[in-house]
C-alpha cells in the first residue's frame, strides 16, 4: 500500500484510464495548460497533448452538451466542472440530457460520461461557492452520483466510473484533495453501488460519506473516549445506492445492527438528504 | 441529380405532409396525447439538408422532428407508431412526438429543449474530429432557439474548436407565437453567427432544389476541414406552433399568402417544368403515399402499448 493524497488517487485514476484507452480524454475550464485548478490534472496536458487535455471555455452548458454528445459517439469523456456550485449553469443538460436520453429513445442512446466536480463548503467562499448539493442530482434517475471519503475509494471508484457506461456525477469535496490514505499499488477498482461499513460499532451508527467521514471518525474517537462504540457506514456513492449496497449491510448478522441502521438511513432519507435510499430500507 | 433522386425526394415531402395531417387528425380523436408540433410548410429544408449528406453524417434537431424522422429514414409506421406512443415506435413509445430518435441511421434526435440540442451536437461533431472520421453534423433548430444561451455558447465552442458542424436555423418568423422581430435583437439570424466568426448564408427554405445546393456546398466546405457553418433557411410554417394554437399573433392573409409558397408545390412545379417528370408519375406517388400512410395509421393503431416494464427499463446501461 502507498499512502498518497486523494489529489494524487484521483490524478492517478485518470491517467491510468487515459493511458488504458484511447477514447477517455478530459475537458473542462484549466485543465489543461493550467493544469487544473486544483492541480488535479497537472502534468496531463504535456504528457497527453491538447486532443486528449481540452480546455474549454467559461461554459458549463457548453462542456456538459459537447461532453454528451462525444459519449454519443463512443467516446469516454471525463468533464470537469470547477466547481459543483457551476453545475447549475448546466443543470439541464446534467438532469435533462444525461440522465434521460438513454431513457427517452427507448434505449438506444449510451452516455459513458463522468462529470468530475470539486463541492462542499468551509472555505469562507460565500453562500454561492459553499455549498452540498449532492442529493439534488440523486434525485433524477438515470444519474449515478459517486462521492468518495477516502483516496482509497477515489480511485478505485474513478476508474470504475471512467468504465462505466452512465453518466456519473463524481464530486469530490475541496478540503479533502490533501488527505493522506493508504492505497493499492496494484491495480484495482471499486464498485460504484456498495456502501461500506467504515468502522464496526455495537452501540450507535453513524451513517455518513466524503468530508463527513473524516469528521465521523473524530466523533468515534470521542465517543469510544466515554464507552459507546460507533459503528461508521459510510455510503460513498448514493444513487443508485438503494438497488444493492444498503440491505447487505442492514441485514448483516450483528445484534441490532440491522434495524439501527435501518432507522439511520431512514433518518437520512426523511432529512431529504439521500433521497434513492428508499429503496433498501 | 438522377430522375430517381428526384421522385424520392418528392416522395419524402409528400409522405411528411400526409403522415402529419392524418395525426393531426388522431390528435383531434384524442389518440395522441402530449403536444404534436407540425412540420407542414417547412418540408423543403429537411428534405433538401438530409438527401444531402453522407451516411456518416449526423443529424439532430428539436422537437418538430416528424419530417426530419422521415428524411432520416425512419418509416411512416415506426413514426406514427411513436406518436400513438406504442411499443412498436421508433423510441418504443418512450419519447413520443418530440423525441424521434434512430442511432442506426446516424439520426440522433428529436429534443424538446429549445437550443439545448446544440451543445450536443457540438459534441456530436467533436466525436468525429477527435476520431478523424470526415463526418459532418447537420444541427438544426427554430429561430427562436437563437435567444438562448445554449446557442451562444455552442456556437462560440464550435469555431473555438473547428467543429465540423452545419448549424440551419429554420427561421419560420415566429418563436411560438413571437415574432423574430419582437425577439431577436437581429431579425436576419444568419448575422449572430458573424459575431462567433462563423461563415454564414441565407437561402429559401420553401424552394427545395435551393436548400439541397445549399447543402451540398455548405457540407462540402466543412468536410473539408474548414470548421462550422451557419445557415439560415427562411421558411413558413402553415399551422399553429403545435396543436391547439388559436393563432392570434398572426393574420389569415399572411398564411394565405405564404401558402402560395407551398414548398410541395414549388418542388412539383419545377419536376414538371423542367421535364424531369410528368403529372402522372407525380400523382401516382401521391396515391402511393396515401396508401402508406393508411397503413402507418393501421400499423399504429394495432400496436401494443408498452408494457408496465417498461417503467423501468434504458434507465440504467450497467
Amino acid at each position: 500500500m502507498a499512502r498518497i493524497t486523494m489529489r494524487e488517487a484521483i490524478s492517478q485514476a485518470l491517467w491510468e484510464e487515459m493511458e488504458r484507452d484511447e477514447k477517455v480524454f478530459i475537458m473542462g475550464e484549466e485543465v489543461g495548460v493550467w493544469g487544473g485548478t486544483y492541480a488535479v490534472t497537472k502534468g496531463f496536458y504535456d504528457h497527453f497533448g491538447a486532443r486528449r487535455v481540452k480546455d474549454t471555455p467559461i461554459s458549463e452548458s457548453a462542456i456538459i452538451g459537447a461532453a454528451i454528445g462525444a459519449a454519443l459517439t463512443g467516446l469516454r469523456p471525463v468533464a470537469e466542472l470547477m466547481t459543483i456550485n457551476f453545475a447549475f449553469a448546466a443543470m439541464d443538460h446534467i438532469v435533462n440530457e444525461a440522465a434521460k436520453l438513454r431513457y427517452m429513445f427507448g434505449g438506444q442512446f449510451t452516455i459513458p460520461l463522468v462529470i468530475r466536480t470539486p463541492g462542499g463548503g468551509g472555505r469562507q467562499l460565500g453562500a454561492t461557492h459553499s455549498q452540498t448539493p449532492d442529493a439534488i442530482f440523486a434525485h433524477f434517475p438515470g444519474l449515478k452520483v459517486v462521492a468518495p471519503g477516502t483516496p482509497e475509494d477515489a480511485k478505485g471508484m474513478l476508474k470504475s466510473a471512467i468504465r462505466s457506461d452512465d453518466p456519473i456525477m463524481f464530486i469530490e469535496h475541496a478540503t479533502l484533495y490533501q488527505v493522506r490514505g493508504e492505497v493499492p499499488e496494484e491495480e484495482y477498482t471499486l464498485p460504484l453501488d456498495k456502501a461500506r461499513i467504515h468502522r464496526p460499532g455495537s452501540d450507535v451508527t453513524l451513517v455518513t460519506y466524503s468530508k463527513m467521514l473524516e469528521l465521523s471518525v473524530k466523533a468515534a474517537d470521542q465517543l469510544a473516549k466515554e464507552g459507546i462504540e460507533a459503528e461508521i457506514v459510510d455510503l460513498r456513492c448514493f444513487a443508485p445506492t438503494g438497488y444493492g449496497a444498503c440491505p447487505g449491510i442492514i441485514q448483516e448478522n450483528q445484534p441490532g445492527g440491522g434495524g439501527r441502521r435501518g432507522l439511520a438511513l431512514l433518518w437520512c432519507w426523511i432529512g431529504g438528504r439521500l433521497p434513492n435510499l428508499r429503496g433498501c430500507i | 441529380m438522377e430522375k430517381e433522386e428526384y421522385l424520392d425526394l418528392y416522395h419524402q415531402m409528400v409522405l411528411i405532409r400526409r403522415v402529419e395531417e392524418r395525426a393531426a387528425e388522431l390528435y383531434q380523436q384524442g389518440k395522441i396525447g402530449g403536444f404534436l408540433h407540425l412540420y407542414i410548410g417547412q418540408e423543403a429544408v429537411s428534405t433538401g439538408l438530409i438527401s444531402a449528406r453522407k451516411s456518416q453524417d449526423r443529424i439532430i434537431t428539436a422537437y418538430r422532428d416528424h419530417g426530419v424522422a422521415i428524411n432520416a429514414g425512419i418509416s411512416a409506421k415506426s413514426v406514427m407508431a411513436e406518436l400513438l406512443g406504442k411499443a412498436t415506435g421508433i423510441s418504443k413509445g418512450k419519447g413520443g412526438s418530440m423525441h424521434m430518435a434512430d442511432v442506426e441511421k446516424n439520426y440522433w434526435g428529436g429534443h424538446a429543449v429549445v437550443g439545448a440540442h446544440l451543445p450536443i451536437a457540438a459534441g456530436l461533431a467533436l466525436g468525429d474530429q477527435y476520431q478523424s472520421t470526415d463526418g459532418v453534423t447537420i444541427c438544426m433548430f427554430g429561430d427562436g432557439a437563437t435567444n438562448i444561451g445554449f446557442f451562444h455558447e455552442a456556437l462560440n465552442l464550435s469555431k473555438v474548436w473547428q467543429l465540423p458542424v452545419l448549424w440551419v436555423t429554420e427561421n419560420n418568423k415566429y418563436g411560438m407565437g413571437t415574432t423574430v422581430e419582437r425577439a431577436s435583437a437581429v431579425s436576419e439570424i444568419r448575422q449572430k453567427a458573424e459575431g462567433y466568426g462563423i461563415p454564414n448564408a441565407r437561402v429559401d427554405g420553401m424552394d427545395l432544389v435551393a436548400v439541397r445546393a445549399a447543402a451540398d456546398e455548405h457540407l462540402e466546405y466543412i468536410r473539408s476541414g474548414n470548421g462550422p457553418f451557419f445557415l439560415e433557411a427562411v421558411t413558413y410554417r402553415f399551422r399553429g406552433h403545435s396543436m391547439g394554437d388559436p393563432e392570434r399573433y398572426r393574420e389569415k392573409d399572411e398564411i394565405e399568402k405564404w401558402k402560395e409558397e407551398d414548398p410541395i408545390g414549388i418542388f412539383r412545379t419545377y419536376l414538371v417544368g423542367e421535364k424531369i417528370a410528368v403529372v402522372a408519375e407525380l400523382d401516382a406517388i401521391e396515391q402511393q403515399v396515401e396508401e402508406e400512410t393508411q397503413e402507418a395509421v393501421e400499423y399504429a393503431e394495432s400496436s401494443p402499448e408498452p408494457g408496465a416494464e417498461q417503467l423501468f427499463e434504458h434507465i440504467y446501461a450497467d
